[in-house]
């Protein structure tokens, strides 16, 4: 069996809160406050070669510890992970070459040099001989959009502009597993557009890449990802592909249906075998009505009992739940509120 | 570890402080002109006092040295907090290259730029205040010069790692660490004339033993100890500064990587 990209068992960090230096006086809410903070809690998880996989949670979730940990520069309190087979703590060394990391909103780089020279930079530290990385520089600021600020000094670049800098970054030492944190944060729609369909190209071009996404933005886990983990205060809530994620919040098929006005026929659909429940709102101009469904195919009967009873069918439409769903059945709550916390 | 990478992240951290040296336009007036500025007040003052011509020599000699210094502590000390401060740190620790590359490219670059400066510095000196110029060995002097740099640097790679580890501590440690030097190391007189004890303890300066040594060179006069012994001091200082170095980069990226220390900034 193929060894997993990434893999980590019972993974755990806490971070101490710093001593206060007064040893002469504690108050007692200082004295009862907890001294650890756990950040990351027996997290088990494992990504697959060629896989996508997204790790979706509000900020303060335990993502970016997550990665940090992975990318090796931060060491966990307990538990273990390993990344192409290797571990994260004793054979750091050697994960080094195979990773690269991409972080939302940093702000590395050195002002005094230009786009392509601060990419030339990082392509150096990893190798890359100065041809290949002008090349891939050349690519890179063309998916982002830069090619006009290649030779710009970086110190005369917008947060959005560096930030897309950044992101070639990652890709320009051509990474067999590669971490985005936030890959979009702050990205106006037309860039995170392009940035995502890059990705997926990207992922296309060898099979054996590896890529963990960690976001908080809910239309592009989905858009993106193979798998997903729901990660909150630390722990994972729940791991899979979004579409059986979302089949996990839905327990029946639901469809709406829009009926003309004055429609009365829907009040024996609850009845029909198939069904579970239906319910109906009237507002002026329609009659929205919500049928639940034990098996889907029951929907037939349904559309018919309704145009047998005279009722008139204007729009007709499946209700997927979406992973915002997903998230507040696992969470309680949606992941933008906590976020603007 | 591969000496290809190794020299490859040497050549790429040298770049961002020599792309400075031609794009920033104020060092010139700055680290040139003000350093012949305080020069003057020493030089006019022992002028007055008809000190021998050679204690002039002493002060452009102290300037030009004092610019490796404030590199060393400025440019090499507190490099690596700025560095992660930046955002750049934890892209050095993550790439394969190791910190010891980065830290020697940061070594390279501020030498070749300071070199620079110290030049300035001497021409300007020597020219205004017509500093007699007379060797005893030019390969001496070379040779000193270069393993004075060599034990500064070194000390500057290990002030690198530990100011890490230190914080914001390290910001108040190189203001102390600036003005005491100036006096332990015989910035503007001959250290000889510090009182024996206080000359011994300076000795573990590398500026100390290395302006005495090129002073006893340049002007023929005597030092603190034979030139060939501070030389071999500086020597021995050199190495063991950069193998304290290594092992403080190690010791240190353990110890960030369990506090967390790497990817916290501002702290």
């Amino acid at each position: 069996m193929e060894l997993p990209s990434i893999r980590t068992e019972g993974l755990t960090r806490t971070y101490r809160k710093p001593r206060k230096r007064r040893w002469w006086f504690k108050s007692k809410s200082e004295t009862d406050e907890p001294r650890e903070f756990v950040a990351l809690e027996q997290v088990s998880l494992e990504v697959h070669p060629g896989e996508l996989f997204g790790l979706l949670g509000p900020n303060g979730a335990g993502k970016t510890t997550l990665i940090k940990i992975l990318t090796t520069l931060l060491a966990p309190s307990a538990g273990a992970a390993w990344v192409d087979g290797l571990d994260v703590v004793a054979d750091a060394e050697k994960i080094r070459p195979l990773i690269n990391m991409v972080s939302g909103g940093e702000s590395s780089g050195y002002g005094i040099l230009n786009v392509r020279e601060n990419l030339w930079l990082f392509a150096r530290i990893y190798g890359v001989p100065t041809a290949v990385a002008q090349e891939r520089i050349d690519k890179m600021l063309g998916v982002v959009g830069l090619t006009d600020k290649a030779t710009s000094r970086i110190s005369h670049l917008s947060t959005g502009q560096r930030q897309k800098m950044n992101f070639c970054r990652g890709f320009i030492t051509d990474p067999k597993i590669l971490f985005l944190d936030e890959p979009t944060l702050g990205l106006d729609v037309t860039s995170a557009r392009a940035i995502r369909a890059f990705v997926k190209e990207w992922m296309k071009e060898k099979p054996n890449r590896t890529m963990l996404l960690t976001t908080h933005y809910m239309a592009e886990a989905d858009e993106l990802c193979d798998r997903l983990a729901i990660i909150d205060r630390g722990k994972v809530l729940a791991c899979d592909t979004p579409a059986n994620l979302k089949r996990q919040v839905q327990k029946y098929p639901i469809y709406e249906l829009s009926l003309a006005p004055g429609a009365s026929s829907w009040d024996g659909a609850s009845n029909l075998p198939g069904v579970h429940s239906a319910t109906a709102t009237t507002t002026p101009t329609t009659v929205e009505l919500k049928v639940s469904l034990l098996d889907e195919p029951a929907i037939g009967a349904v559309v018919q009992s309704l145009v047998m009873a005279g009722g008139r069918i204007l729009t007709m439409k499946k209700v997927e739940p979406t992973l915002e769903d997903v998230f507040i059945e696992l969470v309680g709550h949606g992941i933008s509120e906590v976020s603007q916390e | 570890m591969s000496f290809k990478l190794f020299f490859q992240a040497v050549q790429a951290r040298t770049y961002p402080r020599i792309a400075w040296l031609f794009r920033s336009n104020s060092w010139m007036i700055q680290e040139t002109v003000l350093p012949v500025l305080a020069v003057s007040a020493f030089a006019y003052a022992y002028r007055a006092m008809e000190a021998p011509a050679a204690y002039t020599g002493f002060l452009v000699l102290g300037a030009a040295m004092t610019t490796f210094w404030l590199n060393v502590l400025w440019g090499m000390g507190a490099q690596l907090y700025w560095e992660r401060d930046s955002g750049n740190l934890e892209l050095y620790v993550m790439s394969p290259a190791p910190m010891t590359a980065i830290l020697t490219g940061m070594a390279i670059g501020g030498m070749i730029t300071t070199v620079i400066r110290a030049t300035a510095i001497t021409v300007a000196g020597v020219f205004l205040f017509d500093v007699p110029i007379n060797p005893s060995s030019w390969w001496l002097l070379v040779l000193g010069f270069v393993v004075t740099l060599a034990a500064l640097y070194g000390l500057g790679m290990l002030f690198a790692s530990l100011f890490l580890l230190w914080g914001r501590e390290a910001w108040h440690l190189v203001s102390l660490l600036q003005e005491p030097v100036y006096l332990l190391s015989g910035t503007n007189f001959p250290v000889s004339i510090l009182p024996r004890a206080v000359a011994l303890f300076a000795s573990a300066i590398p500026l100390t033993l290395g302006m005495d040594a090129m002073r006893q060179v340049l002007f023929r006069t005597t030092g603190l100890f034979e030139v060939w012994i501070e030389l071999s001091v500086l020597g021995g200082l050199a190495v063991a500064f950069f193998f304290a170095a290594c092992w403080g980069l190690r010791y240190l990226e353990r110890r960030a990587r369990e506090e967390g220390k790497l990817t916290v900034r501002w702290q």
